[in-house]
């Protein structure tokens, strides 16, 4: 029966060739301008650690108070002090603290120019808590931070400029005229967005590359290396290094701070600690405030920050109401091309179908269109996916990509919208009186 | 006369789409979505495209910056020097016009040391005007090709060192029109004192106009200020070159390597620390003019859209009413009367989503202001996204109607 209406579909679309041409094409622009904002949607809002995203934790004390925080929200990074304070309490199973730096580099090789490159400071756990893939050796230990070891994690990119790729963990590159050892050095990572440290970087940044150099908190800090970004409560906002220590125990907020917790029990824990927590520093005249902590997971955390590009929402809001356009459309289109066959659907009527054959003649009719339109959508999805690099900024559209999802979305969405559209001119259709038609005839 | 006897046709108009309401109220509904979606995608192009075309005030089309970084270990002096030296190479390099140092430049976005508040008071307890700075010196007006309209430029010996952690406190100031207008609305700003944070200060001269290096800088845009300084960060420093000629790539090549040569106290990626003000502002607006491109194509798609859907309806109901036609045209009605009859019919339709879209494209400003920040939609723009709508419905179904009208009277008698 299924191949039967089919073939009467393709013979109907045949009779009314423009008719048909136009529903297609419109489905066909509608559902790939719908899909090529999804692309750009779906990689920009991903979960950049599915499985993990609800077990890492962002901890927020506002240090700063009432006139220098976000209106009531703590500054999303801490200062030097607090971030310190919850590292030695070691109240989760993992933590790390983060703040993003630049260093200059120099290797052995002669033939490499120094170079000025991004990385991290960051303590052992980053790289475990973060599902951080290592290519060669691995991250540093616990007793490593401790020691304020001289040790370093490159990127795969750096081993490649400086080692020619090959394994070069054990070897020394200089960091700001300092000689460390490589323990590990990283597969291709690049998490989107880069969530890490995105409470310091904001969301202007939150889709640059990760960086090349992760070195040890205690001993970045020994190297009075200040963080690229941080936030200080005077007038200026300006941070002041020139007396470091001072600095370091200013209120400044430049650190990020993760810690895993893995059930919502440990989490409420871990709240009610950083409460006393403030508290305490509230006892001791440090705040004068009551205290305002925040505990948001990885998912909430990327929400709050807002880190979705605007472009990135609007063209889907956009797309969207441009497929609703083109079903308003195709719903009256169908509705002629339904409304042309009254003689047919009078005369199948008249030799004993059923009102159900008829509904089903027509909305297999309808998954058809949509399935042809869907093709074509698919065509145009990869060339809007194409060419997304004209559209959307480099950062953005080197994220999108098309999958066998996407185009098996595409379809389905180009047949799911044309029968949706089709069940009113089908209705129609299937009301048609068999005495009338045959009458006129 | 022929407006009349169009007028006279609205009352058999009106009863015919009667007889089809569900297809009369899609196109309605149609044209109302496609209105209210296409002017407020429109409003978003026009405010995109008025933000990412204000003029920096530089001769871009000349201009590029090196982001020339330090080596470690060099103290306060040496970097002074280098920058002295360095400047005095550039500026000798064959094809360069012009270059000064500073610690930002327009379009460079947010960085720690470009926003200063000035008073008008020492003491002064109201808001301090807020503005945006470049560090600068003699060569500055004319590497950037400002206009000096008033007051006088900086002499050399004005141009501090300031080290990261130094006070700023020059002797005097350099600012646009725009920020003398501010800070004394009766256009005395010559020569008058102002306060920065580190204190008093004078304005030596008045420069037309130059954008400040921030890009979504409301508050600021325009204010700003060229500060008689050269800044000794550890970290680096911005040289700003202006060429002869447009063909940029060779003066390029030979102020780094007449750099190189002088002295390899620094480090530059040749790929990432060369820029061209082409390129600056290209980056600066990528996501306006993404934005921009994507609704202009939206829109273009869903006028298009709804013109096909305008005539893919408008011939089913020409085809439809064959019989009718020719009986009308049996009964006298002249072909004319016949397109008008059409063309009239389209009209009513579209008004009909005109006035239902206008009114949706106000709800979906007033939500997208909520979402985005987007000004109140002017009056005009669902007017003439109305206009565009008439006159896109009426050549829409100007095909079928042409069809409609050449029904000859005979079909009235056959019978098919």
């Amino acid at each position: 029966m299924w191949g039967y209406y089919v073939t009467l579909a393709l013979r109907s679309s045949a009779r009314s060739k423009a008719l048909t041409a136009l529903v297609i094409v419109l489905l066909a622009f509608g559902v790939s301008a719908c899909m090529v904002s999804y692309a750009v949607f779906r990689a920009t809002t991903s979960d950049p650690l599915p499985g993990k995203s609800s077990q890492l934790y962002v901890p927020l004390v506002d240090n700063v108070g009432p006139s220098y925080n976000n209106q009531g929200e703590p500054i999303e990074t801490l200062s030097y002090i607090d971030a310190v304070a919850l590292w030695q309490a070691h109240q989760a199973n993992r933590q790390t603290l983060i703040y993003s730096t630049t260093w200059q580099v120099e290797s052995g090789n002669s033939l490499v120019p120094a170079m000025s490159l991004g990385g991290d400071a960051v303590t052992t756990d980053f790289f475990p808590m973060f599902d951080v893939p290592f290519r060669y050796g691995g991250g540093w230990t616990a007793d490593d931070d401790a020691r304020h070891a001289t040790v370093a994690v490159i990127s795969r990119h750096l081993n490649e400029v400086l080692f020619g790729g090959q394994n070069s963990v054990g070897h020394e590159i200089r960091l700001d005229n300092q000689l460390f050892r490589i323990d590990g050095v990283l597969e291709d990572w690049n998490p989107r967005p880069r969530y890490f440290d995105a409470g310091s970087h904001g969301t202007v940044y939150a889709f640059n590359d990760a960086g090349d150099i992760y070195i040890p908190f205690a001993r970045a800090t020994d190297m009075k290396k200040d963080s690229t970004f941080a936030y200080c409560p005077t007038a200026s906002r300006q941070s002041d290094t020139s007396h470091w220590d001072a600095y370091l125990h200013s209120e400044c907020d430049r650190i990020d701070a993760w810690v895993e917790l893995d059930t919502p029990a440990d989490a409420d824990r871990f709240r009610e600690y950083l409460r006393n927590y403030a508290a305490e520093q509230q006892r001791l005249g440090r705040f004068s405030w009551a205290p305002n902590i925040r505990l948001r997971n990885l998912t909430d955390w990327l929400a709050f920050l807002d880190v979705t590009p605007a472009a990135s929402t609007l063209s889907m809001l956009v797309s969207a109401s441009f497929l609703l356009i083109v079903l308003v459309n195709v719903v009256g289109l169908m509705l002629a091309r339904f409304m042309r066959r009254a003689p047919e659907i009078g005369v199948r009527r008249a030799l004993g179908a059923s009102r159900a054959a008829i509904y089903r003649q027509f909305l297999i009719e309808a998954a058809t269109m949509g399935f042809v339109g869907g093709l074509l959508g698919v065509a145009l999805t990869l060339l809007g996916v194409w060419g997304a690099g004209g559209l959307f900024e480099p950062n953005i559209a080197r994220l999108v990509q098309a999958d066998s999802s996407l185009v098996t979305l595409t379809v389905l969405l180009a047949m799911a919208a044309t029968v949706v559209s089709a069940l009113y001119p089908t209705w129609r259709a299937a009301q048609t009186q068999p005495a009338w038609q045959i009458k006129i005839g | 006369m022929v407006l009349t006897r169009t007028f006279m046709q609205l009352r058999p108009i009106i009863t015919a789409l009667r007889r089809h309401k569900v297809a009369t109220l899609l196109i309605v509904l149609q044209v109302a979505l496609t209105l209210a979606v296409a002017s407020n995608a429109l409003l978003i192009v026009a405010t995109r495209i008025v933000h990412l075309s204000r003029p920096t005030s530089t001769d871009e089309a000349h201009l590029f910056v090196i982001r020339n970084g330090w080596k470690l270990g060099q103290n306060a002096a040496q970097i002074n020097a280098n920058i002295a030296a360095d400047l005095d190479t550039l500026r000798h390099v064959a094809g360069v016009r012009d270059a000064f140092s500073s610690q930002g430049f327009p379009l460079a976005g947010y960085s720690a040391n470009i926003i200063a508040r000035l008073k008008l008071e020492p003491d002064q307890k109201t808001h301090a005007q807020l503005i945006t700075f470049y560090a600068a010196d003699e060569h500055a007006i004319d590497t950037l090709g400002l206009t000096l309209v008033s007051g006088r430029n900086f002499r050399p010996d004005e141009i501090a060192a300031i080290g990261p952690s130094d006070k700023m406190s020059p002797p005097g100031i350099i600012v646009t029109r725009s920020l003398a207008d501010k800070l004394f609305p009766d256009g005395s700003a010559l020569g008058k004192t102002v306060y920065l944070p580190d204190g008093p200060t004078a304005i030596f001269g008045i420069i037309a106009s130059l954008q400040g290096p921030l890009k979504n800088s409301g508050a600021v845009d325009g204010y700003t200020a060229l500060v008689p300084a050269r800044y000794l960060d550890p970290a680096g420093i911005e040289y700003l070159v202006r060429t002869d000629s447009t063909a940029m790539k060779p003066v390029i090549a030979a102020t780094l390597k007449a750099l190189q040569e002088r002295s390899d106290a620094r480090i530059i990626d040749q790929k990432q620390d060369v820029v061209t003000m082409a390129q600056v502002r290209k980056h600066a607006y990528a996501s306006d003019h993404s934005v921009a491109m994507l609704m202009s194509i939206v829109c273009g798609l869903l006028l298009l859209a709804t013109a096909g859907g305008i005539v893919g309806l408008s011939s089913f109901w020409v085809g439809q009413r064959r019989r009718q036609i020719g009986i009308r045209r049996s009964l006298g009605a002249t072909s004319g009367d016949i397109l008008r009859y059409f063309h009239a019919e389209n009209f009513l339709i579209v008004s009909g989503g005109v006035a239902l879209g206008a009114l949706l494209a106000f709800l979906a400003n007033l939500g997208l202001m909520q979402l985005y920040e987007l000004p109140r939609i002017p009056l005009y723009a669902p007017l003439l996204g109305a206009l565009v709508l008439w006159l896109l419905g009426q050549l829409a179904v100007w095909g079928p109607a042409r069809s409609a009208a050449r029904v000859p009277p005979v079909v009235a008698i056959r019978t098919e």
